[in-house]
């Protein structure tokens, strides 16, 4: 159900920038970890771009893995849910990418 | 459709006093309109609803000459922005504000019931309670004597930072008090939105299965503090206790984690202790 409201955002964000021209493309980074399903906000997407310039546009949607490094052993690990463990036994990471909800840039015509 | 919601009706949010006829709307405008009112009509929703969903064609075709333009932009800094307008707003007012989430049916309002009765004038406690619809909850808060106020967030499944704003403006909580700020009912999207609040307080009940923080990992990952709740329940469900701390932390090593009983008061002096009422 967020997603919509998300998704509302990435429609106000662009207008905001671009205001009535025509938008062809809209890329946006949607991390594993961000707790958005990207087939949601293309669903949701469908439904609330019509009737604004956005109508019709492609979603490009780059999903960045998730990644941790381990402050125990000292490496960098990809993190596949919000489990905070490395292979190492390690509990003591820091998510360093997986959590990305941006809007990156748009095509106009 | 609505920003905040994705509800199909501009009324979707409703901010209403208990025991007031209708919406209550004629009070809302009745306290003094201060600092927090500055981003009010920023986010006075631009949206329409008069568009007529004539399903537009899905994709069009992209033209050869298209140009590039850079938003790098996070989708949701306007909340977080507004959130940060809240949390400051808060800190200079010494009001500290507990975001309690939770399933629905866990216990959050029969905790605050209780801990109302139980502040013993400590500190003034005021209560903003999120649900969809009805005013049932801010009615039992009332009830206790506390200042309350009602958001309805309509379709809406959780509060928001402006929402907070709203009813903050509405309910003018005294300086220095305690707000609590009882969530829409929902393991999932709460805990995707920043209010703004002192600390984001996770409830469950030992009814709900032990298995909770695993299957909602965004929002047990995003509490300072973890409520067990129903512990007099235990010997009559198959609640392990232990996993669940253990999940929990396996999430965010460093949560706190409190074990009560709401009915029977047993070990609920450790969460007065938490949220400094004692």
């Amino acid at each position: 159900m967020h997603e919509l409201s998300i998704t509302q955002s990435v429609i106000d964000v662009v207008t905001e920038r671009t205001g009535g021209d025509r938008v062809a493309i809209v890329r946006l980074q949607i991390g594993k970890l961000s707790g958005i399903v990207p087939d949601s906000v293309r669903f949701c997407f469908e439904l609330i771009a019509a009737d604004t310039p956005l109508a019709g546009a492609v979603l490009e949607i780059d999903e960045p893995l998730g990644r941790a490094h381990c402050k125990g052993c000292g490496e960098d690990f990809e993190l596949r849910d919000l489990i905070l463990l490395c292979p190492c036994g390690s509990a003591d990471v820091v998510v360093m990418a997986g959590t990305e909800l941006a809007v990156k840039s748009v095509e106009v015509v | 459709m609505c920003v905040t919601c994705g509800c199909g009706d501009s009324a979707g949010v409703r901010v209403r006093f208990p025991g007031v006829p209708g919406d209550g709307h004629q009070h809302s405008h009745e306290h003094p309109h201060d600092q927090l009112h500055d981003h009010s009509h920023e986010q006075d929703p631009s949206h329409g609803h008069d568009h007529p969903h004539t399903g537009e064609p899905r994709s069009q075709p992209i033209p050869a000459a298209t140009r590039t333009i850079d938003i790098e932009q996070e989708l949701l800094a306007k909340n977080d922005s507004l959130a940060e307008h809240n949390r400051g707003w808060l800190a200079e007012h010494g009001i500290t504000a507990i975001n309690l989430m939770s399933s629905p049916g866990s216990g959050k309002t029969s905790l605050l019931e209780r801990t109302i009765r139980e502040a013993g004038g400590k500190r003034t406690v005021c209560v903003i309670e999120g649900d969809q619809e009805t005013l049932f909850d801010a009615e039992r808060i009332r009830a206790t004597g506390a200042a309350v106020i009602q958001v309805n967030t309509g379709a809406g499944c959780h509060l928001d930072a402006d929402m907070l704003r709203r009813g903050i403006e509405a309910l003018a909580p005294p300086d220095g008090s305690l707000l609590l700020v009882e969530n829409v009912g929902n393991l999932v999207c709460p805990a995707l939105f920043d209010l703004g609040e002192s600390a984001k307080v996770v409830v469950i009940s030992v009814t709900e299965g032990a298995d909770k923080p695993l299957k909602y990992p965004h929002m047990f990952a995003a509490a300072d503090l973890i409520v067990i709740n129903k512990i007099d329940l235990l010997p009559y469900v198959d609640f392990d206790l232990d996993r669940c701390r253990r999940d929990a932390r396996s999430l965010r090593p460093d949560v706190d984690i409190v074990s009560l009983s709401v009915k029977s008061g047993a070990g609920i002096d450790a969460w007065y202790e938490w949220i400094g009422l004692k």
